[in-house]
């Protein structure tokens, strides 16, 4: 009796969405426990918190900004390989707003905090609007035009950093102006990123499970047919989506720009599409659409950063890193087969060993 | 002993749970060689899960299985296969996208140097067809530009061709096919059994098991009501021992039918005039009254179909024109549809159907939900009344509304269906096939439900490949052939002068 019912429980936790992101985040973290003094150290440097669990935050915030948008473009049966590049032209836009001596083909060091050339709402709001007509362009190639995801992202996932380098006129813009830099530098006891990445998820979630979108999304990635069916715009949810992970991804390069005061059209968000992509798939929504999980995607992006900020912890080399990185994804997503579930789902059974 | 031998299948005391239902418990079943053994009961009355628990597909809980004397466990469809037990799945389970000579070889393909022989993969596939199901059609063609009916047999000949089938299973081939479809299946399963196959036959089709069985197994919820000889046993017996309940409820339908027709309204709801699609359905007239059950009989591939997706909207009309309550509706589209207060509950259950990663509920509350929009969003309090209140109405068989519908079995996820469209509170309501591959007695239940809800002053159309079950429902009677409207009947009609009208001849 008392078996069964521990058994009975021990399912129902192996079942729940969020216990292989969970599982894997605490695995890194055990490793970091053992292995890397002081890692869980957590110092208070006049009123805001310093350390590297605060980092794995501060540096997964790109990818969790990315994330969340990903998931949305996944769980309709999609895929959105163009957010590394829609980062970098609307952190150029930023820039080159912030900044515009690059268009006289001229490297001009700004060294005044105060000076920008626009002011900042007129900034974001820009470099935002620019993210989300790369996104509708996205969406209207996927949901109207119908091109595969996979081939239409790839368009602007290459012609993106071209269009970047177009606007800061092929040269790297020094960002100096410090209201800006506050958006991935600044701490306010957490890291002002923290704060971003914070109102975006529960905006989203406010989106997707406070109104009926979310389980249009899901319904349209389960079975589209049916959904058309059913009366389900799917176009319009498919355009949406892509719509909106173009505006995750303009957050998400504002943020990178501003935590490296550079515009820097080639490098910012140079694959980090690949890590938003495996950060969903490790948050446990499958590549083929459906059900979804903003939070296990969300520990998803902690894992990637974990992963890295651990690899750099105990010093392995930057050039090691990606492949690293690659054996631990490939350890994650083992987690997942049927085949190791089952075995997990063995252990806890009460029948073994009779 | 001499009569065991003859047992090339023995299964005994299988049982197999699910969570939250016992799907079966302690069956048994034997099959002798060249034999047909039909294998009867109501829906989630275990024959599937029975069937799985042959082919490996589903490990039984419990129960042993003997192939020719000698235990055995399938451990996937696979292995089942090579041990030469064959499946032919109620649901097509192949490539639409690839050729039909490739979805019949698939795995086995000839090489030639070592490439694939194309032309004699082609050839094989061709014989295959023609050889075993006499059907000769252009095998280099995409399995999906064919009907559903072609693509079943696709899939008969595949099972065939890709081993020497001791046991060959067919679970339902025949929910899809026309009479004389039917009766080429009927022909090669003949001429199988003659070669000493034998044949596990899954069907809902009462009149098909009394023609092709030499035994008859019945199952119901799960567990084994009796094997009979076929030719012992009767109709009514078989079915009473299906449904466990007496048939006076047949006989009730004409009765309420007759008491129903009380209720219809003289002025038309829904008006088509020259509707129709270029290539699709040519353009026909046809008036739906409130209260009033419409019948649409044909053939496969008459156009019954194209008419209910023409009506709903799923496809744009390119001539005549559609008036609901007098209004003409322009920018025709399922979302309109639904809110104008029209549904359609699909043919094809699978494909257009069930969204089978979301629960029970949000496959009910979809449709009235879509028709809110996006932000207008039900409370779960709201979501659980609706989906409770038709889960009580139409009695589907689930733990809870939050069951993923892909655990259900065949004709509950129909009921889930038809449940999404009442949710919308239609006026007019089209249902293309809503009984098929249900069992008999949810059947009486899905005919009873379409006559009550017209009483209630809804119109509806009722599409079947039964055409008892369409006289038995409609007061009116539409006969499309060759993707033309030909004839309309109110009234007693005589099914003999509909079977000549869907045929073309003269009675």
């Amino acid at each position: 009796m008392n078996n069964s019912f521990k058994s009975f429980k021990w399912k129902k936790i192996t079942e729940s969405r969020l216990f292989f992101p969970i599982f894997a985040l605490l695995l890194i973290l055990l490793f970091d426990f053992i292995f890397i003094p002081g890692f869980f150290s957590i110092e208070n440097r006049e009123g805001n918190l310093h350390g590297s669990l605060i980092d794995i935050f501060r540096n997964g915030s790109t990818v969790m900004l990315l994330a969340i948008g990903m998931t949305l473009v996944i769980a309709t049966g999609g895929v959105d390989l163009s957010v590394g590049a829609v980062m970098a032209i609307a952190a150029s836009v930023a820039g080159i707003m912030m900044n515009p001596s690059a268009l006289k083909n001229e490297v001009f060091f700004v060294t005044d905090p105060n000076f920008t050339f626009q002011p900042l709402w007129m900034v974001i709001i820009s470099a935002l609007l620019v993210a989300i007509l790369c996104g509708m362009w996205n969406g209207m190639l996927v949901a109207y035009v119908r091109i595969q995801p996979m081939v239409a992202t790839l368009i602007l996932m290459i012609a993106g950093r071209g269009i970047a380098q177009l606007v800061t006129n092929g040269l790297r813009v020094q960002i100096t102006y410090k209201l800006f830099t506050l958006l991935g530098q600044g701490w306010f006891i957490l890291p002002f990123s923290l704060y971003i990445v914070a109102i975006v998820f529960t905006l989203t979630w406010i989106m997707t499970r406070k109104t009926a979108i979310g389980m249009f999304i899901e319904s349209v990635g389960i079975n589209f047919k049916s959904s058309f069916f059913s009366g389900i715009d799917e176009k319009k949810i498919k355009f949406l989506v892509y719509t909106f992970c173009g505006l995750c991804a303009g957050i998400a390069g504002l943020v990178a720009s501003s935590n490296i005061k550079t515009s820097d059209a080639n490098n910012i968000g140079l694959t980090t599409e690949l890590d938003a992509i495996l950060a969903v798939v490790i948050g446990g929504t499958a590549m083929s659409g459906g059900r979804f999980s903003l939070l296990a995607s969300m520990i998803g992006a902690l894992v990637m950063q974990a992963v890295t900020q651990s690899m750099y912890a105990i010093g392995v080399p930057a050039f090691a890193l990606q492949a690293i990185k690659a054996l631990v994804v490939i350890f994650v997503i083992m987690l997942y087969s049927r085949q190791v579930r089952g075995f997990v789902a063995w252990i806890g059974s009460p029948k073994r060993g009779v | 002993m001499s009569d065991s031998n003859q047992n090339i299948l023995i299964m005994e005391g299988i049982s197999k749970a699910f969570p939250g239902v016992q799907a079966l418990e302690d069956v048994s079943l034997t099959l002798r060689k060249g034999e047909i053994l039909c294998l009867v009961g109501e829906n989630g009355a275990g024959k599937s899960t029975l069937m799985k628990a042959l082919t490996g597909v589903d490990r039984p809980d419990s129960g042993k299985i003997f192939l020719e004397g000698r235990e055995v466990q399938a451990k996937s469809p696979q292995h089942a296969q090579s041990l030469g037990i064959s499946t032919v799945y109620q649901e097509i389970n192949l490539c639409p996208n690839l050729t039909v000579a490739e979805n019949i070889i698939l795995g086995y393909e000839p090489y030639k140097f070592g490439r694939i022989d194309w032309a004699k993969m082609n050839a094989l596939a061709k014989d295959t067809l023609q050889r075993l199901l006499g059907v000769d059609i252009d095998v280099t063609q995409p399995l999906g530009s064919f009907t559903v009916a072609i693509q079943q047999m696709v899939a008969i000949a595949r099972a065939l061709y890709v081993s020497t089938a001791k046991i060959l299973i067919l679970d339902e081939p025949t929910s899809s096919l026309d009479v004389n479809e039917t009766a080429q299946l009927f022909k090669v399963m003949r001429k199988l059994k003659d070669d000493g196959v034998g044949i596990i036959f899954i069907t809902h089709f009462i009149g098909q098991v009394f023609e092709i069985s030499d035994r008859i197994t019945v199952l119901r919820n799960g567990n084994l009501v009796g094997t009979y000889e076929t030719a012992s046993i009767t109709r009514v017996g078989l079915i009473s021992n299906m449904i466990g309940r007496s048939l006076a409820e047949f006989d009730e339908m004409s009765k309420i039918k007759l008491e129903s027709s009380k209720h219809i309204k003289p002025e038309a709801l829904l008006q088509a005039r020259g509707f129709g699609l270029t290539g699709v359905i040519n353009p026909f007239d046809l008036d739906l009254h409130s209260g009033e059950v419409v019948g649409l009989a044909g053939l496969l591939g008459s156009g019954r179909t194209e008419a209910a997706s023409l009506l709903f909207g799923v496809e744009k009309a390119d001539t005549g024109s559609i008036t609901l309550n007098g209004i003409v509706i322009v920018d025709h589209s399922p979302l309109g549809s639904i809110r104008r207060g029209v549904a359609l509950c699909p043919e094809d259950r699978k494909a257009a159907g069930i969204v089978d990663d979301l629960s029970v509920r949000e496959n009910i509350i979809l449709a009235a939900q879509a028709s809110q929009g996006w932000f207008k969003f039900m409370s779960l309090q709201q979501q659980y009344e609706i989906a409770d209140k038709y889960i009580k109405l139409l009695n589907i068989a689930t733990p809870s509304a939050d069951q993923l519908v892909k655990n259900l079995s065949g004709g509950n996820q129909q009921k889930v269906i038809l449940a999404r469209w009442l949710a919308t509170n239609p006026l007019v309501l089209i249902l293309d096939e809503p009984t098929r591959g249900i069992d008999v007695g949810t059947k009486a239940e899905i005919q009873k439900l379409v006559l009550s809800l017209a009483e209630d002053g809804k119109a509806c159309v009722f599409i079947s490949s039964e055409l008892e079950e369409v006289l038995r429902t409609s007061h009116r009677v539409v006969v499309l052939r060759e993707h033309e409207k030909v004839a309309e009947f109110s009234g007693e009609v005589d099914e003999n002068t509909i079977i000549h009208t869907i045929a073309g001849s003269e009675s």
